[in-house]
């Protein structure tokens, strides 16, 4: 068995299709055994059922909106003891338990300065509870809290966002990363562990329920967020932009629309059209900022 | 060592001889002064290897503790109303995966409208999370109480949270002569925290998983044992110490003139001085009264209660709280408690938000009721006269 699948094994009961064991595996691929603190979501469910846990690390989730207090604690705890040498201190949550519910445990996570590694599995919506918007859910996205009806399409307002929140709080390492590239996110997190403090690192992962794709169509359609520049590759380390997934031959965020049920209004709501040069223009706007265009 | 000191220093300082790993806390009126002396303590390297952490609220005090108890440590907080209510959710959290956090309780009353002063109102609200709860009637006692409750909790027999419920203000700024306790004492008394499992990566455990009704509810009742075995465990902490420290504070109840009592007096915390008083007045006037100190909260000690009270008519509970719709807590299961004996149940809510309950107000309740000016059941005393407008 390979490192990562006794670490994080095959027990898992994700869909067909799903991002979150990708991510999952190729982020305890660099970390090797480690202490995992997770939140309440779809990844909870998946893999820690009593009597059927998935995890080959040591493993905690206690609610939905604690899990950096409790990764916290539990680095307080290996430094008070003594037992820091025994691994790296983890998260895995959520969108929503990451940007909305539990965005005061992690301010004051970063704040204080642990050592701990925050990676957002970035799904865009709550997904563990029927696909409702977070703060993460793009706009234009029919979801069932923000659904796509005579007059709205969709969700109205914009993606929180969150690196640059990490950022404001002088977080050593800032990353985004997605499951369309695993190799990448293995590296960033092995780059990411170098770094003594807090580390965020935010995964773009498929929902093949929620976005409303074929899991075949997983891959493709996470690559294209990358490729339109909707989801931009980058890294900082102390503040300052050091990569950046350059784009090619940057794609038209149709491309990356079409595909997916909760977009699939926008071409003939209303207001779709606007939604969509709304969404080219967060596209373009990201290629300029980050030079993402080779 | 006797010295003149305040309860929050009372407290500090025993809890720094019990030598946790992990103390985190947010402020809140009057529980501060605890944990600004213990931030005093760590500035003075005075903790040890001990972790102190100022966390960012309640909540993630709470939830700090979790990840720290978890990973094996020693943990500490204090807190009360405002702060209390906003654990809950991590504090039943935190019972269920049976984590042995202790806290102190600064009690105080809970908002609307706010309110910085004492009732019990805080602690009755975590009643059923399964923590252990205990109310001291005076500084010395709580400072007594903070070893005794890392070695109730961590008991593997009980592996529980704990709260020691002192009343705030009432207690934790009252300057009192405290015996304060050596390390050398703590340190024979209470042994380091040996979890019977740790999130270690030599052992990988899953602390947590969720549960599908068909284990859901085997976990619920382990709880339920877990607290049912603490009232022994308890009674042997609270002897031990009496041995150790040649302070007896008694058992879970402590129950003084009732064998041939018609009327039975019970309070918590720092009321308890005060009616012991007043019943012992009475009793000089040879009036057949007793008196129960409730000293163990949860698990409630129906057995111990219902004994003592077994000769009497008539029972008086003194309520610092109030459950609306129903009787208030502690009356509550005193009534479960005696439900088959023929015994009058009165319950005198006082002192809410911090009202003043003066000796002459608590000898008139007892009189009244064994003067029979007074019908069983819930009603006010210390209440101004008002008018409720309803609109
Ligand atoms: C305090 C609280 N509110 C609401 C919920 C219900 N709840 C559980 S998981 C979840 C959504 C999780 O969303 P996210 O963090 O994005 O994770 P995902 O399932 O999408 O991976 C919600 C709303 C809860 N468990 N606790
Ligand atoms: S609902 Fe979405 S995120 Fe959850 S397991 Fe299924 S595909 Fe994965
Ligand atoms: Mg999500």
């Amino acid at each position: 068995m390979s490192e990562n699948m006794r670490l994080f094994g095959s027990g898992h009961g994700a869909c067909p299709g799903c991002g979150l064991p990708i991510a999952v595996k190729s982020v305890l691929e660099a970390t090797g055994p480690c202490f995992v603190a997770n939140s309440t979501g779809c990844l909870e469910i998946i893999s820690s059922q009593y009597g059927k846990s998935a995890w080959g690390v040591p493993y905690i989730h206690s609610v939905f909106e604690n899990a950096a207090a409790v990764a916290a604690g539990i680095e307080a705890a290996l430094k008070a003891l003594g037992r820091k040498d025994e691994g790296p201190v983890v998260v895995f949550a959520g969108d929503g338990a990451t940007a909305d519910i539990g965005i005061g445990c992690l301010s004051g996570m970063f704040d204080r300065g642990h050592d701990v590694l925050y990676v957002c599995l970035d799904n865009e919506a709550y997904q563990n509870t029927g696909n409702q918007q977070s703060g993460l859910t793009p706009p234009g996205s029919s979801t069932t809290t923000t659904p796509a009806g005579k007059v709205l399409p969709g969700k109205v307002k914009a993606k929180k966002d969150m690196p640059a929140i990490a950022l404001a709080h002088k977080a050593r390492y800032v990353a985004t990363a997605s499951v369309a590239f695993p190799r990448d996110i293995t590296r960033k997190v092995k780059r990411a562990l170098e770094f003594e403090g807090p580390k965020y690192i935010q995964i773009h992962s498929v929902c093949v329920t929620g976005w409303g794709i074929d899991g075949k169509q997983a891959i493709p359609v996470a690559r294209l967020a990358v490729e339109t520049a909707l989801y931009p590759l980058i890294e900082f380390e102390d503040g300052q932009l050091v990569r950046v997934r350059k784009i090619k031959d940057r794609k038209p965020v149709e491309e990356y629309l079409k595909p997916q049920r909760r977009f699939r209004h926008l071409f003939k709501h209303p207001k779709g059209k606007e939604v969509i040069a709304e969404l080219q223009r967060v596209a373009d706007e990201n290629a300029k900022k980050f030079g993402l265009d080779a | 060592m006797m010295k003149v000191v305040r309860g929050f220093y009372a407290v500090a300082y025993s809890v720094k001889l019990c030598r946790p790993d992990v103390i985190c806390a947010y402020p809140i009126t009057p529980q501060s002064e605890i944990v600004e002396n213990i931030a005093q303590m760590y500035a003075n390297g005075e903790l040890g290897n001990c972790e102190y952490i100022t966390a960012e609220s309640e909540f993630g005090a709470a939830s700090i503790l979790v990840g720290a108890s978890a990973a094996g440590a020693r943990t500490y907080t204090a807190t009360c109303s405002q702060g209390l209510i906003l654990m809950s959710e991590v504090l039943w959290n935190a019972a269920g995966m049976r984590l042995p956090i202790v806290l102190t309780i600064a009690n105080r009353s809970l908002s609307a409208p706010l309110s910085i002063w004492n009732d019990h109102q805080d602690s009755m609200a975590m009643r059923d999370a399964g923590i252990i709860q205990m109310y001291v009637e005076n500084n010395q006692e709580v400072h007594d109480m903070m070893p005794q409750a890392f070695k109730i909790a961590e008991n593997h027999k009980v592996l529980l949270p704990m709260m020691v419920c002192m009343d705030g203000y009432k207690l934790t700024h009252a300057y009192e002569p405290v015996d304060l306790l050596s390390q050398e004492l703590v340190d024979e008394f209470l042994p380091p925290y040996d979890p019977p499992v740790k999130m270690t990566t030599k052992e990988p455990y899953t602390f947590g998983s969720y549960a599908t009704p068909a284990s859901y509810m085997e976990f619920r009742v382990a709880v339920y044992n877990a607290m049912e075995r603490a009232r022994k465990v308890i009674e042997d902490v609270y002897k031990e110490w009496a041995e150790i420290s040649g302070r007896d504070w008694g058992g879970n109840i402590v129950a003084e003139n009732c064998e041939d009592a018609d009327v039975c007096v019970m309070a918590m915390g720092s009321l308890v001085g005060l009616v012991r008083e007043v019943v012992k007045e009475l009793r000089d006037e040879g009036k057949k009264v007793g008196f129960i100190k409730i000293r163990t909260f949860r698990p409630f000690p129906a057995d111990e209660i219902a004994k003592a009270v077994d000769n009497a008519e008539k029972v008086i509970v003194f309520e610092r709280s109030l459950s609306m719709g129903s009787d208030a807590p502690v009356t509550l299961d005193v009534k479960s408690a005696i439900h088959k004996k023929a015994i009058d149940v009165y319950s005198p809510v006082v002192g809410l938000g911090g009202r003043d309950v003066p000796q002459n107000l608590v000898k008139s309740i007892i009189e009244e009721v064994m003067e029979n000016k007074v019908e069983p059941g819930t009603y006010f005393r210390g209440l101004k006269d008002y008018e409720e407008v309803i609109v």
